[in-house]
């Protein structure tokens, strides 16, 4: 009965999104308030319809009943409670219907929450959501229905794919599809408005907190997603340039774009075209990457099995929808006029520096993604681009970004003084030298890793040397009211200047990734092996058996110097049902460092192969992720950020009497 | 500045900002792109020894040796051609004889394949996709076979295959 009642309410939620399509778009057309008004509750019933179907396709999980096909081929009864819930996302059906809940939260999000929106782009936008929802609810009750019986209900499912079932699993993918999809809003809004053809800077503050909010979960469930592949597969890699990691980047880098081009159009009244186009870009990148990885099209652990069937529908969905925008983008963009040209030297011209570097970093990665396919469907060979193109092409692109962001920061709108800005950076640049020479001193090894390290002291000191330069206007020596000044500032001044410096943390991290060690060996009972700084002593080995699987563990003790500083066991997992083996890597974090060590099969005589590695700093490459987010986060926070339409002339100005 | 010098210093960073991708991306496809090969097409091209490659097929049964160290020699094999391949290092979880594999490295002058990695990603039917098609390609797949069993069509007996 619950299981009906999910199909019944995802059947209905189709039908009214439907109506969330005609019935807005035809009041904007016939300038009924009344049939425009339509649009707040339509979303809000039909998210709350998805919802009711997602609760069943939960409890029919939690409950295993294996009468459904999705429960049968992804569940088993003795798996733990927080697989069987977010097993729900795990499968493809599931996560499918993950994807149009979050949809239909963003629709309805948008509906509570955007008050300011004029009613007419509210409408479009709407309409343009509600189209969307249209193509996904088809395609889960068409071709990925979760709610599929059968006849004979077995006793006992297939179990979750083992390399799912990890906390990971309960945080990844909510994340990312909570990025992905909340560029929805973004997409939707620049749509309504090229529909409506009024753009004007006010857009630029309706769609910024939405894509401020897409970027900042996107960017945690990029990092979540890195860090998972980190500590499951035992390789100790976190990036592998695989094409489903580059499906989630290539939306941030043109999402990252879009927030400071949207800052242009917002303060400048410039680059309009150019942000709505990128408003296009970047959801149509997240449909691009969801393409990819449920197509079938790539082979991964995310696409859990492939149906050509679903792979058309979400090609049609892909045409229909990037193709719509940009066919509409074309029609309207002559017609928008903006203030134009500007200075090279400003922060808006800093900025078009910055969206030249990021979208073509992000072409970069598009093309090393999609030309396997393209040259596979071309003529049938089958070729593999791995981190070598991407280090060549996506790093020098890159670079720049990471050297020109504070001076970008530190140039005034209009007309900039770039000699001063650059003194004001001398002395945070000679920082990042000492650190190189520093670094070298006492790691020496690769110049890359030094480098990158003296970058990153550059990037996360002179991301603050705007907040400095306002806090103490005249020098540090007449500090006086520096404590009500720093309170003065507004968030989003911390929020920029926290995101860069994240980035430089995780940039930190990456580099020092150059001075890890690795160590293959043979790991024996009461053995001991030096790894960098550490001995790492097995003291015992042990097998153990949990709910759905045999578990062998080596207990490990780590020393340094003689004194041991903690201990962990890594083991190796096999799952009976499933006839498979995962490794679950032992990690200790020592000094922002982890010493990982991931076991093989073991050998007849008891010993387990090994891989052990030192890897120093390595942390940082996530907390720089959660940096860049709590910046975003700040930014969001900002008053400024939330107030309405009306009282804009009047923000506008003190904005222009704060800078 | 004039108006026609702004709209030049714009244009012309955005061409040079184009103009170094294009560069970039060119020159990274031209020398670090890895072809995959079947052992059948392996044989069929002649690729010369030292081009950085991967293969993927079969690990024939019976042939795989454990030497000293960690060092592992074995065959792939699609049905119609064996390629020796050697490696040193640790080999994924579910490397096994009988099972999909995909090595990276490049030919000796003896035709053995110098692995320096053997890859663990799969899908859930545990063979890699281009194992798949090369197998297909050379008429060896049998859909629904042992190897295709688990994710496939799991549905039907799926107390079956718990047991």
């Amino acid at each position: 009965m619950i299981i009906e009642t999910g199909h019944f309410a995802l059947a209905l939620a189709l039908a009214l999104a439907l109506m969330q399509v005609v019935l807005p778009f035809w009041g904007a057309r016939a300038r009924d308030a009344n049939l425009m008004a339509t649009a707040r509750p339509l979303a809000l019933a039909q998210f709350a319809l998805v919802a009711l179907a997602y609760g069943a396709l939960t409890w029919a999980h939690v409950v295993s009943d294996f009468s459904l096909v999705n429960v049968i081929e992804n569940s088993h009864s003795t798996k733990p409670m927080i697989y069987k819930i977010s097993g729900v996302w795990g499968n493809h059906e599931g996560s499918m219907l993950l994807w149009a809940l979050i949809l239909s939260l963003s629709g309805a999000a948008m509906a509570v929450f955007a008050r300011a929106i004029p009613p007419r782009l509210m409408a479009d936008a709407t309409s343009v959501q509600g189209l969307l929802s249209v193509a996904f609810l088809l395609f889960i009750l068409l071709t990925s229905n979760p709610f599929a019986r059968i006849e004979t209900p077995p006793m006992e499912g297939n179990d979750l794919n083992p390399i799912l079932q990890d906390p990971g699993l309960a945080i990844h993918p909510p994340l990312l599809y909570l990025g992905y999809v909340g560029f929805s809003i973004v997409f939707s809004l620049a749509a309504g408005a090229l529909i409506s053809g009024r753009t004007d800077a006010a857009f630029a503050r309706f769609i910024r907190p939405w894509t401020l909010a897409a970027w900042i979960f996107l960017t945690l469930g990029i990092a979540m997603g890195s860090y998972w592949a980190y500590y499951t597969l035992g390789w100790g890699g976190f990036w592998f340039w695989d094409p489903v990691e580059n499906a989630s980047l290539l939306p941030w880098l043109s999402g990252t774009a879009l927030l400071h081009s949207a800052s242009v159009m917002e303060k400048r009244d410039a680059l309009k075209v150019w942000t709505i186009f990128l408003a296009i870009l970047t959801f149509s990148l997240s449909l691009l990457g969801t393409f990819l990885v449920r197509s079938g099209v790539l082979t991964s652990v995310h696409s859990f099995a492939s149906d050509p069937t679903r792979g058309l529908f979400i090609l049609g969905i892909l045409v229909l929808f990037i193709g719509g925008a940009l066919f509409l983008f074309m029609l309207r963009a002559p017609t928008l006029t903006g203030g134009g040209l500007f200075a090279p030297i400003s922060r808006e011209g800093f900025l078009v520096v910055n969206n030249l570097l990021l979208t073509a970093s992000c072409a970069a990665v598009f093309i090393g993604t999609l030309y396997p396919l393209a040259l596979e469907a071309w003529n049938g060979s089958k070729i593999t681009v791995g981190a070598p193109f991407f280090n060549l092409t996506f790093g020098p692109l890159f670079a720049p970004i990471l050297l020109l962001a504070p001076l970008g920061q530190l140039l005034a709108w209009k007309r900039a003084d770039l000699l001063g800005a650059a003194q004001r950076l001398w002395f945070v640049a000679a920082l990042g030298l000492v650190a190189v020479l520093g670094f070298y001193a006492l790691q020496g090894g690769p110049v890359v890793a030094v480098i990158g390290a003296g970058v990153a002291i550059y990037l996360m000191t002179a991301s603050f040397v705007e907040i400095w330069g306002r806090v103490f206007p005249q020098g540090f020596r007449k500090s006086a009211n520096a404590f009500g000044r720093m309170a003065g500032l507004p968030l989003s001044a911390w929020g920029s200047a926290l995101a860069h410096a994240g980035l430089g943390v995780t940039l930190l991290g990456l580099a020092a990734t150059g001075w890890g060690v690795e160590k293959i060996t043979k790991v024996q009972k009461g053995e001991t092996y030096q790894v960098g700084p550490y001995a790492l002593q097995a003291t015992s080995i042990e097998a153990a058996e949990g709910p759905n699987y045999r578990e062998a563990i080596v207990h490990m003790t780590i020393s340094r110097d003689g004194k041991e500083v903690a201990t962990f066991d890594p083991s190796k997992r096999f799952f009976k049902t499933r006839q498979m083996a995962t490794s679950q890597a032992g990690i200790v974090t020592l000094n922002l460092g982890q010493v990982y060590v991931a076991v093989a099969e073991q050998s007849p005589d008891g010993a387990f192969d090994a891989r052990m590695y030192w890897k120093p700093l390595v942390s940082l490459i996530w907390l720089g992720a959660l940096v860049m987010s709590f910046g975003g986060a700040l930014s969001l926070a900002d008053r400024r950020l939330r107030v309405g339409v009306a009282r804009r002339a009047k923000v506008v100005g003190a904005v222009q009497a704060a800078e | 500045m004039t108006r026609k010098q702004k709209r030049l210093t714009l244009i012309g960073s955005a061409l040079g900002v184009l103009a170094l991708a294009v560069g970039l991306i060119l020159f990274a496809l031209r020398d670090n792109v890895v072809f995959f090969y079947g052992p059948g097409e392996l044989v069929e091209k002649h690729v010369a020894a030292g081009t950085r490659l991967r293969i993927g097929g079969l690990v024939k049964t019976g042939t795989l040796v454990r030497l000293e160290g960690k060092s592992v020699k074995f065959e792939v094999t699609d049905g119609k051609a064996d390629v020796p391949v050697s490696y040193t290092g640790l080999l994924p979880d579910l490397f096994k004889e009988g099972q999909g594999v995909v090595a990276e490295g490049a030919l000796d002058t003896a035709g053995v394949f110098k692995a320096d990695s053997i890859l663990a990603k799969h899908d859930e039917r545990y063979m890699p996709r281009e194992v798949a098609d090369a197998l297909k390609k050379q008429g060896v797949w049998q859909e629904g076979g042992a190897a295709a069993q688990g994710a496939a069509q799991p549905a039907k007996n799926p107390a079956g295959a718990a047991q």
